[in-house]
């Protein structure tokens, strides 16, 4: 009895007794949800254009933030360490798709899959060697104040963050949609060999999506560093990102924004209402979980493709 | 010249299905098995035994359960470290409340255990699939350890957290616990790894592993071929788990003596998978050259620097580990994607033609 008030009771009472603090939850749940979609959206990007599940993101967006910290660090203005910092990714997409990708064409999902993980490796070891491994502070001059509005206290660095999410995906998706490059790349995520006999060329595509998604990184590097510093432990925000993305659909951009939504508000809701009954901590495992929930009743998640199997 | 199997004829079924159907081949195994059991022992020092031949004997028996599900069943897991983990916390939960039992039928009772819980997460992988499937699993990674780290009757409410291997006899002979020399824990994980690598290999070879290479293949027609999927996935996460659960008990009792939950964290799940993958999947020997490969090259690498008399400071030679082991992965599956199980059946290829191909 005393288990289950707890478990289906008094997380609602509490919700009902201040609905301030349950809208501040929430808010702070979607905002940190817009972060964990900042690296899903790098997984998508990849695995649509070229069906490899690219575990180093995380790694490539440690990479990418301790490139420009370490720019910064030797005194390079902030635009031009930002510029020179997307020509690395730049750089490391050719480097990729010239070392591995290539080789590997046509190979099973898994071994690809495998091969990013080494990738991974390879990423935390170069860039800490590059630039160091002990902890850095990003400040690229975002104001990082609360303020109230209507009782609910706001942070200004999160709304910046939100906002720069959404501008990124609204470019995604006008990059998507509208030029002649976005739709060879949805050509491509289409079907390889159908692009490539109308003339797609299948590397270049590559180099942009990889380019495209280490780009991607370098902004999830900038929020996540920003905020929590840059370090080792930022490449491990790839695992924060796997339900959201699983949940979203591997497949789909607007799937990886809902899917960091509802993962980052379900894991504070839960954290802060049913935390307690289980001990706390519960944010390892919860996303997990209530992805988990979700996929048996879409197996491809809230908005991947379909899967239709045929004999 | 050597490696040939003319002449050799096969004058009954029982001789035609036996396991090694080439002589060649049965006397190299009966070596390996001689030189294991009867030199190694006897010729390596503490060291060898412990850092190097006793964790690959043990991860050779996790990589052989992860091939069963992986590589023969065909359901990428990704909860190898937390099903050892079951294994692990279930031996020492039972071995020191009920010490009267003895260790060994402690090990299989634990490895049953890890089933029941592989099972249970078995269980979303009849809707989910592929790499769905392989992430959904680290709901299993990351829960279990959560909860072995959450709830103290696990271990014992420990304050320290952690899980120690308690002194525990075979037959009068010390095997588990400070006080076993490594010789006799050797020939624990020796004698555990061969007998359920024999399991594994006729399990494979037999009605079970067939129906798992079918469903493999292609679930839906396997289906129409009258294999029940549910069946026949949930015994796949069974006899994995029971194997990694097994193989997870042995690491903390005959190797490492006490371990918390992070020896079991999502980094060993992927060295598991690495193993598979880099020995071949579908391949119970390649499982076993893949853990002895993931074993002996970060200790190699690590040693290297001083073996050349580089001076390279800790942190650095660290990261180029880092680099080296990345680059040595992704170089292995660029050459021989299907891994050295591949390679070794393209050698027996070239010696059965050797020294006159046509």
């Amino acid at each position: 009895m005393e288990l289950l008030n707890i478990l289906f009771v008094a997380p609602f009472l509490d919700m009902a007794d201040s609905p301030v603090f349950f809208a501040e939850v929430v808010i702070t749940g979607l905002l940190t949800g817009i972060m964990y979609s900042l690296v899903a959206l790098g997984f998508v990007l990849i695995f649509k254009a070229s069906g490899v599940f690219n575990f180093a993101q995380g790694a490539m967006v440690l990479f990418a933030a301790l490139t420009l910290v370490g720019l910064m660090e030797r005194g390079v203005p902030i635009p031009l360490a930002l510029v020179g910092t997307v020509l690395v990714m730049i750089a490391l997409a050719m480097l990729i798709e010239r070392m591995m990708l290539r080789h590997l064409v046509n190979q099973e999902g898994i071994i690809l899959f495998m091969a990013t993980i080494g990738l991974n490796f390879l990423l935390e070891g170069a860039g800490q060697i590059a630039w160091g491994s002990n902890v850095k502070v990003l400040d690229i001059g975002i104001p990082d104040q609360s303020f109230e509005v209507y009782g609910i206290l706001l942070n200004q660095f999160d709304l910046f963050a939100a906002g720069t999410g959404a501008v990124l995906v609204t470019t995604l998706a006008v990059f998507f949609q509208k030029t002649t490059i976005g739709r060879a790349l949805r050509a491509v995520a289409d079907d390889h060999q159908a692009a490539l006999s109308v003339g797609i060329p299948l590397k270049t595509i590559w180099v942009i999506v990889w380019s495209v998604s280490g780009i991607v990184a370098l902004v999830a590097g900038i929020m996540w560093g920003a905020k929590s510093g840059v370090q080792f432990s930022l490449s491990l925000i790839a695992l924060k990102a796997l339900p959201v993305l699983i949940l979203g659909g591997f497949t789909s951009v607007p799937g990886a924004i809902i899917g960091g939504l509802i993962i980052g508000v379900g894991e504070k809701i839960a954290e802060i209402y049913w935390g307690p009954a289980f001990g706390g901590a519960i944010e390892g495992w919860f996303a997990y979980m209530l992805a988990l929930a979700f996929l048996m009743f879409r197996p491809q998640g809230l908005f991947g493709e379909k899967i239709i199997e045929r004999v | 010249m050597f490696y040939r199997e003319t002449g050799q004829f096969k004058t009954n079924y029982q001789k035609d299905q036996q396991v090694f159907p080439i002589a060649q081949d049965r006397v190299f195994v009966a070596l390996l098995l001689i030189v294991a059991f009867g030199v190694v022992p006897f010729v390596a020092n503490e060291y060898w035994l412990q850092a190097i031949l006793i964790p690959f004997l043990i991860f050779s028996l996790a990589a052989v359960g992860l091939n069963l599900l992986t590589g023969y069943a065909g359901q990428v897991s990704l909860g190898t470290g937390a099903f050892m983990a079951v294994g692990a916390y279930a031996t020492y939960k039972i071995t020191t409340n009920i010490p009267e039992i003895n260790i060994i039928i402690v090990f299989l009772l634990s490895g049953g255990i890890a089933a029941l819980v592989g099972i249970l997460f078995g269980l979303p992988s009849l809707r989910i699939k592929g790499f769905y499937l392989a992430v959904a699993t680290l709901a299993a990674q990351f829960f279990i350890l959560w909860l072995f780290n959450k709830v103290g009757w696990f271990y014992n409410d420990n304050p320290s957290g952690t899980i120690t291997a308690p002194p525990r006899t075979l037959f009068g002979i010390m095997i588990s616990g400070p006080r076993a020399t490594a010789e006799v824990r050797y020939f624990v994980a020796l004698i555990f790894l061969v007998g359920f690598t024999i399991v594994a290999k006729n399990i494979v070879r037999g009605r079970i592993g067939r129906s798992w290479m079918a469903i493999r293949d292609m679930d839906i027609a396997a289906e129409i071929i009258g294999i029940e999927p549910l069946k026949t996935k949930l015994m796949a996460f069974a006899v994995s788990s029971f194997y990694c659960g097994v193989a997870g008990a042995l690491s903390v009792f005959v190797w490492l003596g006490s371990a918390e939950t992070e020896a079991f964290d999502i980094f060993l799940s992927f060295q598991i998978l690495f193993m598979i993958i880099i020995g071949g999947l579908g391949s119970i020997m390649g499982s076993i050259v893949g853990a002895a490969f993931i074993t002996l090259v970060p200790i190699f690498l690590t040693n290297a620097p001083a073996l050349f008399g580089l001076p390279i400071s800790t942190d650095l030679s660290k990261h180029i580990e880092e680099i080296v082991f990345g680059g040595l992965i992704v170089y292995l599956l660029i050459v021989e994607p299907h891994g050295f199980a591949r390679l070794w059946q393209i050698g027996k290829e070239k010696l059965r033609q050797w020294p006159f191909p046509y």
